[in-house]
Parts: C-alpha cells; sequence; structure tokens
C-alpha cells in the first residue's frame, strides 16, 4: 500500500555536502549496468537523439539513392520493386523513426530542465519508450535488409498491401512494426503529459511555460487520441493478411476505404505532432537572439492548441479524389483553408519578435529564422491543396511531394539543426563552429531550396509521385536534374552538422552555463547539467527567470539559488496542474532493468507474431509478465511498501 | 504546353478550364505570400543585426514595441484571400463536381495492374464494346466517366481536361469530362497500385462528332479474317496463347483478363502508354513484354523468329 509522504521539505541553498548526497542518489552507475538500467531523461533524450539522427541518415542515403535513379528519364539504377521498397521505407524512417522521435529526444533532455525539475514523471516509462523505439526500429528496418521493407508508400492503401497482391513478408514486418512502436509513442506522450501538469517548478503557472512545453504536450495529447486508430488499422491489416479476416477486402464485406480513414485520422493530426514541438522550439530559441521576450506569448500558445484541434477535421483533404460526396468534401475544405489561420499567428508573432528586437546573427538564428519562410511556403502549398478543384489536380503529383518536403524539412529539421546549435552547448558543455556553422546553414539551405522549390513546377507539370522512373519528352527531365543535385547539396549541408558535432565533442571553445545569455531555466544549471539538474529546485515567477532583472516589469521575482533541498532520497517536488502550487514530494525510481527486459520480452513477441511460431509467442507472454510483475512490484525507496 | 502533356496549367476541356484560374489564383496569391513574407524577414533580420555571439551580452534585453498590432494586422490581411479562396472553391466545386445529367456517352472505366479497361455504354447491346488504353470522345459534349476497380486503387486523370478521381474496388465512382478542343490528351494512373504504376498511362483522343462516328463505327466491327498464309499461321498462335487472356472479337480468343486487341493498331501505344506502337516495339513487347514493362502481367512469349513474324502479321491487321 502506498504511504503518503507527509514530511515538509526543508528549503535552503545549495552546498558542497549537498551536491554530493545528489550526486550518490542520481548518479546512473557506470558500464553496462548504467547502460541498460539509467532512467536520467538526459541519457535517455542523448540516445533518442542520436539514434534519430542514425536513421534521419539512412533515410537520406535511401533519398539520394531515388534521386540518383531520378535524375534522368528512364534510370535502370533501381529495379521497380527496389524503387517502391526504398521510397517506403524512406517515407516510414523520416516520419516515424526520425520525425517524432528526434523531438522526443529534445523534450526528454530538455523538459525537466525547462520545468526546473529532476527528472520526468515516469522515468522507467521513459527508458522503456526509447527501448521499444529502437526494438521497433531494429525489427523494421531487419525486414528492409532481408528484402521484405514496406513497398506500399507509408500510407500503405489496400487491397495493395493485402495478401493477394502483396504477397511477401513486407507488409507483416511493417504492420507489426507500427503496432510495436505505436507502444513506444503511447507511452511517451502520456508521460509529457503528466510531466508537463504535475512536475513544474513552484511558481510556473500554465502561462509560464515555454512554448516548446506547449508544443510537445499538445502533440502528446494529439497522440494518444490517434495513435490507437493507426496500431489498430495495422493491426487489421495483419488480421486480414495472415487470418482470412476481411476488414478491408470488399469482396467479403470490407471497405478498402476504411482503411484511408483509420490511417488518415492518425495521419494529419501526426503531421501536426512532428512541427508543433519544433514550432516550439523556435518560438523559445528564436527570441533569445532577438534579445527580447516572444511577440504574443498567449496567442502562440493558444494557437498551438488551436491548430491541433483543427487538424482532427481536416483529415480528409487526403482523401479528396476517392469519390466522398461533395458536402463531405468542401467542409474539409473549408477546415483546411482555416487552419491557416493559427498557423499564421505564429508567423506574425515571430516576424514581430525579430522586427521588435535586435538580432543577433548566429548560426542557431539563421536556422530559426529562415524555418519561417520555409514554414510559409510549405503553408501556401498546403493551402493550395485545401481547394477540393485545385486539389483534384495537384494531389499525388510532385507538388505534394514539395509541400511535404517543405513542412518536414522546413518546419522540423530545419528548427531541429537550430535546436542543436543552441542547445548542444548544454548537452555538452562545449560550443558548436560558428564558422562552420555558417557552411552548414547556407549550403544546406541553398540546396533543400534548389531541390524542393522547382519541384513545385514538376508537379504543376504532371509528374506523378511514386513512381520509379517516367519517360523522356514529359517535360520534366531538367527539373528532376536540378532536384537530384539539390539534394546532393542538401546532404552535404546536413553531413556538415555531424562534422561540427565530431569537433566540437574533440575540442570545442568551454560553454559555460549561460552561453546565449537566454532566460530560461535550461541555463541557470551547469553545461551539462548535473545528474540531478538542479541542486535546489528554483521558483519560478515569471516566463524569463534569467531575465528579470533587465526586464523589470515582473512583480515578482524568481529564486533560483534557494529553494526546496530534497536531498533525503531520490525526489522531486509534484505541483499543481495549473498555477503550480507545490502539493507532493515525487519518490523517483531508482535506475532499473525493467523496461529493457520488458521490450526483450515485446521484441520477441512480436518475432513469434510475425513468424506465428505459437511456443516463441507463448514464452514472450510469460517474459513480458514476468517484466512487468518486476517492473510494478511495490517498492519500499517509492513509499509503495510500509516503511520497515 | 505541348511539351509537357500532364502539364495542367493549360486546359482543354470544361472541367479543367473551371478549375484553372482557380489554380492561377492560388498559385499567385501564394508566391505574393512567400515574396512579402521572405522580405518581411530579410529586412527585419537586416535592419538592427549584430553579428556574433561573442556580442551577445551586449546587446540589451529590452521589450517594447506594438507586438499584437502585427498579429492582428497580419491576421486580417491573411483573411481576404483566405475568404476569397474559400468561396471560390466552393463555386467551383459545385460548378465540376456532379456529373452532368445530359451525358452523351456513358463510359465504364476500369483500373487494373496496370492498363486500363474502358467499356463503351450503348442502349444497344449491339453497339456495346470494349477496347483499353485508348479512349475516344466526341468533343464539345459532357462524358460521364464511371471508374471501377479492377484490383487494387487506381486513380483515373486526364490533366487537361479533367482532376483525379481514383478507382476503387466495391465502390462505383463518377467523373466526367467535356473537351473543349480536338486533340490527343495524355492521362495517368495517380493512385501508387504497385511495379509499375509508373507506367500505367493512357491518352483520350478528343475528335470532331462525325469522326469519333466513324471511329465507333469502326471499332464495333469484328477482326477481319486473316487473308495470307502467314497471317493464319497468326492467327492460330494467338488464339492458342495470346487467346488465354486477351479477347480478339470474331475469333476464338475470347478471354477478358487482358487489353481487348480487336483494334490493337488502331492504337497509337502499347503497353499503357509505355512504347509508342511500332512494328519493332510490338515485336519487343510480345517476345520480351518483362524487358519493356517488368512485372506486368504480360508473359514473355518464347516464339521462334518465323512464329513471331506470323503473329506480327496477323496482329498488324487488326486495325
Amino acid at each position: 500500500m502506498r504511504v503518503a509522504d507527509y514530511r515538509t521539505p526543508s528549503v535552503g541553498i545549495d552546498s558542497v555536502g549537498h551536491e554530493a548526497r545528489l550526486l550518490r542518489l542520481w548518479e546512473t552507475a557506470p558500464g553496462l549496468k548504467g547502460f541498460f538500467g539509467s532512467v536520467d531523461h538526459k541519457q535517455i533524450g542523448i540516445r533518442y537523439i542520436v539514434t534519430a539522427f542514425v536513421l534521419l541518415a539512412l533515410g537520406g542515403i535511401e533519398a539520394l539513392v531515388m534521386r540518383v535513379q531520378l535524375a534522368t528519364p528512364g534510370g535502370t539504377l533501381l529495379t521497380p520493386e527496389q524503387y517502391n521498397q526504398l521510397f517506403s521505407t524512406h517515407g516510414m524512417t523520416m516520419i516515424f523513426l526520425y520525425a517524432s522521435p528526434i523531438l522526443s529526444g529534445f523534450s526528454n533532455y530538455l523538459w525537466p530542465l525547462l520545468l526546473g525539475s529532476r527528472d520526468m514523471a515516469f522515468p522507467r516509462l521513459n527508458a522503456f519508450g526509447y527501448w521499444v523505439y529502437l526494438a521497433s526500429a531494429a525489427f523494421m528496418y531487419a525486414g528492409f535488409l532481408m528484402g521484405n521493407g514496406p513497398n506500399d508508400g507509408w500510407f500503405n492503401y489496400v487491397p495493395y498491401a493485402s495478401r493477394d497482391y502483396n504477397p511477401g513478408l513486407n507488409q507483416d514486418f511493417y504492420a507489426l512494426g507500427m503496432v510495436f512502436l505505436g507502444i513506444s509513442t503511447t507511452v511517451g506522450a502520456a508521460n509529457f503529459i503528466v510531466t508537463a501538469f504535475r512536475t513544474r517548478a513552484p511558481g510556473m503557472s500554465i502561462n509560464r511555460m515555454p512554448i516548446l512545453i506547449w508544443g510537445t504536450l499538445t502533440a502528446s495529447a494529439a497522440n494518444l487520441v490517434v495513435v490507437p486508430a493507426v496500431s489498430l488499422a495495422f493491426f487489421l491489416l495483419w488480421l486480414d493478411r495472415q487470418f482470412g479476416t476481411h476488414f478491408f477486402d470488399n469482396a467479403h464485406g470490407g471497405q478498402p476505404l476504411l482503411w484511408q480513414h483509420l490511417f488518415w485520422i492518425f495521419g494529419h493530426p501526426w503531421v501536426y505532432a512532428i512541427v508543433l514541438p519544433a514550432m516550439g522550439m523556435v518560438s523559445d530559441g528564436l527570441p533569445v537572439f532577438c534579445r527580447r521576450p516572444l511577440v504574443g506569448y498567449s496567442l502562440v500558445a493558444l494557437s498551438t492548441v488551436a491548430t491541433m484541434i483543427f487538424g482532427f477535421g481536416v483529415w480528409v483533404h487526403h482523401m479528396f479524389a476517392t469519390g466522398l460526396p461533395g458536402l463531405g468534401l468542401s467542409f474539409f475544405s473549408g477546415a483546411s483553408i482555416a487552419i491557416v489561420i493559427p498557423s499564421a499567428v505564429a508567423v506574425f508573432a515571430w516576424l514581430a519578435t525579430i522586427w521588435l528586437g535586435r538580432p543577433v546573427i548566429t548560426t542557431a538564428f539563421l536556422f530559426f529564422s529562415s524555418m519561417i519562410l520555409l514554414f510559409v511556403i510549405g503553408g501556401v502549398s498546403g493551402f493550395m491543396t485545401a481547394s477540393v478543384p485545385v486539389d483534384w489536380q495537384l494531389t499525388d503529383t510532385y507538388f505534394v511531394v514539395a509541400h511535404l518536403h517543405y513542412v518536414l524539412i522546413g518546419i522540423n529539421v530545419f528548427p531541429v539543426m537550430g535546436a542543436v546549435y543552441f542547445w548542444f552547448p548544454k548537452l555538452s558543455g562545449r560550443m558548436l563552429d560558428e564558422k562552420l556553422g555558417r557552411w552548414n546553414f547556407w549550403i544546406a539551405f541553398v540546396g533543400f531550396n534548389l531541390a524542393f522549390l522547382p519541384m513545385h513546377l514538376t508537379g504543376l507539370l504532371g509528374m506523378p509521385r511514386r513512381v520509379y522512373t517516367y519517360h523522356e519528352g514529359m517535360g520534366w527531365d531538367t527539373l528532376n536534374m536540378i532536384t537530384s543535385v539539390g539534394s546532393f547539396v542538401f546532404a552535404a549541408g546536413v553531413l556538415l552538422v555531424f562534422v561540427n558535432v565530431w569537433k566540437s565533442l574533440k575540442a570545442g571553445a568551454r560553454a559555460g552555463d549561460n552561453p546565449w545569455d537566454a532566460p530560461t531555466l535550461e541555463w541557470a544549471t551547469s553545461s551539462p547539467p548535473p545528474p540531478y539538474n538542479f541542486a535546489v529546485l528554483p521558483t519560478v515567477a515569471s516566463r524569463h527567470p534569467l531575465w528579470e532583472d533587465r526586464l523589470g516589469d515582473e512583480p515578482a521575482l524568481s529564486s533560483l539559488n534557494k529553494g526546496l533541498l530534497l536531498d533525503q532520497g531520490k525526489e522531486t517536488i509534484g505541483t499543481s496542474a495549473l498555477d503550480a502550487e507545490p502539493d507532493m514530494i515525487l519518490e523517483m525510481p531508482a535506475d532499473s532493468y525493467a523496461p529493457v527486459l520488458l521490450t526483450v520480452g515485446l521484441s520477441i513477441l512480436f518475432v513469434g507474431l510475425l513468424c506465428k511460431a505459437w511456443m516463441i509467442v507463448g514464452v514472450a507472454i510469460v517474459m513480458t509478465a514476468a517484466a512487468l510483475l518486476f517492473w510494478m512490484w511495490p517498492r519500499r525507496q517509492l513509499l509503495e511498501r510500509e516503511p520497515v | 504546353m505541348k511539351s509537357a502533356p500532364l502539364a495542367f496549367l493549360d486546359a482543354a476541356g470544361t472541367r479543367a478550364d473551371t478549375i484553372l484560374p482557380l489554380t492561377w489564383f492560388t498559385v499567385i496569391v501564394s508566391v505574393v505570400v512567400c515574396l512579402v513574407i521572405a522580405l518581411l524577414l530579410w529586412v527585419g533580420v537586416r535592419r538592427r543585426q549584430t553579428s556574433g555571439v561573442a556580442d551577445i551580452r551586449s546587446v540589451p534585453v529590452q521589450r517594447g514595441g506594438d507586438g499584437l498590432r502585427w498579429i492582428s494586422v497580419g491576421l486580417l490581411i491573411s483573411a481576404v484571400p483566405l475568404l476569397i479562396t474559400l468561396v471560390w472553391t466552393m463555386v467551383a466545386l459545385a460548378k465540376v463536381a456532379g456529373p452532368p445529367r445530359d451525358a452523351a456517352l456513358t463510359l465504364d472505366v476500369t483500373g487494373h495492374q496496370w492498363w486500363w479497361e474502358v467499356r463503351y455504354n450503348s442502349a444497344l447491346p449491339a453497339e456495346v464494346f470494349t477496347t483499353a488504353n485508348e479512349i475516344h470522345i466526341p468533343t464539345g459534349v459532357p462524358v460521364l466517366v464511371r471508374l471501377h476497380g479492377g484490383d487494387v486503387i487506381h486513380s483515373f486523370w486526364v490533366p487537361k481536361l479533367s482532376g483525379k478521381t481514383d478507382t476503387i474496388p466495391g465502390q462505383t465512382n463518377l467523373s466526367w469530362m467535356q473537351a473543349r478542343l480536338p486533340g490527343r490528351y495524355r492521362g495517368a494512373c495517380n493512385e501508387f497500385c504497385g511495379s509499375q504504376h509508373a507506367n500505367m498511362a493512357f491518352e483520350v483522343v478528343a475528335e470532331p462528332p462525325e469522326d469519333y462516328e466513324r471511329w465507333r463505327a469502326a471499332q464495333l466491327e469484328a477482326a477481319p479474317d486473316p487473308t495470307s498464309q502467314p497471317q493464319i499461321r497468326g492467327l492460330a498462335l494467338v488464339e492458342y496463347r495470346c487467346g488465354l487472356c486477351h479477347q480478339v472479337r470474331g475469333t476464338r480468343a475470347g478471354a477478358v483478363s487482358a487489353p481487348d486487341l480487336t483494334h490493337v493498331m488502331s492504337r497509337q501505344m502499347i503497353a499503357s502508354g509505355t512504347v509508342p506502337n511500332t512494328p519493332g516495339n510490338l515485336a519487343a513487347w510480345i517476345q520480351n513484354a518483362q524487358a519493356v514493362k517488368p512485372n506486368s502481367l504480360m508473359p514473355n512469349q518464347y516464339l521462334s523468329g518465323d512464329q513471331l513474324s506470323d503473329v506480327l502479321a496477323y496482329v498488324e491487321t487488326l486495325k
């Protein structure tokens, strides 16, 4: 039975002995033990980021191979089947295995630091989320390496994905892998939501949260709602394929369009889930370099939420050509046009922040500010496809390929690059090279636009998507060559960020606690932060605790050096959902093997399901249950049992 | 835009005509918005910029300026093109969505991996016929196209005449087109449908009503009897081999799971818009289809040289 901790935590200032006590409590064990057992959000965050960047590189290589194939008409580098697996795997990788996990990585690393807390609300769940992400990525890539990668696009329409037309294991790897990955996304989302509402520093009322918190919180809420739809869809597909059910099989009363609804009711909110946190990065990072607070904080926060709410009502714009009734289409068309409004709020807020500030040009600033333009280009092309009759021409041409890359690269990769330059000093304690950074930015920016701006025209000239080759004389030859050249330039630009990180880790300049003179809590602790993040938990009185002395317009002052000590155990403070008033001490779990063991059990389970080897499935279920039991076993340290 | 057969920045039919000005309007709005934002961004950054990280602390942090005005003015200006687009969209949608009630001609088009089956309907059963991959329509009249999914989902698209509509198994979607000008308009499958999605094109030939009637009358004819020895031997081979999948009306080749070949030589392209219908291409397609269109359902034939020339001799009579 859980007993409440009625102790009143003591308030004090930092001391050497205090830090030593905290270090003993919070430090992850060295070696393999720590590697498999760590629940430290910073280690987990870095693992997410590294894994996601490895997958970004893989997805990028896949894209380059395709661009060689498409550089000239009638390319023969790839067979149709190879091309189809490549473009599908590229989509799967970038959308599911890079774009979302990279943001989870940054959020995992940054959230407790931004919130003035010592860890995420559920540290073991956090570790579990990462391990499942890694395992499901390995699962799906195992399929690809065996020649059984997804081959029906990331959207995976039936009936082409059904067994009649797709007899290999390709779709089974993809379907089960997506169900597997969905576990990671779901537990991560739940963790973010509870963390945001329960573990903010005392005084960080909901209107003082950084916009990155708003972005990831909104995305997480959406994920909890929509991931079940796609997990269900893939599970039903697997049942159709392996057990002869007929959910999508029209010959037996099923409905191919059911797949599209289930997929896009997830898929469109997902697009917002993989850009809103990145927009949050820009909203938090850009003002630092403009030397002023973000213009229209409340409007930007509300527009983040509003975008998501609208985002639930636009999925049918992916299905304008499926023969749905005109009245229904016009509703979704209107909603898709209206969603421009909340996005425009963010754009004008950023522009005003630049105009009313005094921009200091750094690499991070260049990535963040250029994102505004790329966002607008990706936005207006989206607005064009929102108009049903126009979309009947545009859809499934390269225009849409250009559009979605402006969205995903412009609003995800560019802010993430900016975030690397902005927060790497915090992660590592070392600065990235600014000179190399400029090369990095300009090569990436020029390469990206060279590759994808002309692609709009390729689409207007009618080139269909997802074709492994095209004929001469269609008017697309020159444009495709330009795109291929541009994609290699862009890749070179992205590569430079890795070079820069490698150089900096070897011999980068020391960063200090707050190299950018930024206003939020993560810059109040050392770089890199100690395992316990903050020796004393800060108390917050404004949105910009580190700028208060200069902005001078806040009635109360934040307290960074004096605060809750919480050094009696591995503890952080729980605060109320809206006003962040402290109301309980949260006992945090020690390092644990339970998450990795549970992941091993689940991995074996999914392999067993793939092979339909029921003995293996049985063993895996027992392992999974044992790992859960081990995880849930009441512990005295967490006050889950009576103290001795 | 003769150089870009699938481009939709020019139109030759009622439906595409209605969509085109809206497309141009949204393109122009989009380009203007991007230019304005780029300019605001450029000027905003250049106006008061400081370069260099070292100096970041020397630039004082301060509030100031009426930021909310930016947002309110920005939103007001943005709302204007959005509202215009919304209304225009609804108006255009009403014009192009519904199938015409006075269709002069009704076609049943079925998407197959990777070709198009086209059935011409008529009140008279004797005037119903089937062809493939080349659709002839009379100019100046609305043509109703009922779309069926033969296997997986495909999408029917003739950019210069009409936008896309998917062909989905288990449901009948309606599309229509009305050609303003005579011409040969390329169409293509626009929904990913497997290996040869890239080679699933077709052509719509719009011609004056009298030309169309002539073509229709010719299509209704059965295949002519072979006249020479090679043609007779060729027919036997066609019935024995091609007839397992294809139909040649008037012969014993009567299967319907592949394009109807009764008038194959009247079509300008073969293999669904993949190669021009020349004797060389035709021979290559018959003998070695997998090299022309890998994974297509047309198997290689491994005919001897004599057999191949016999088959060609016969097929060339199917005008």
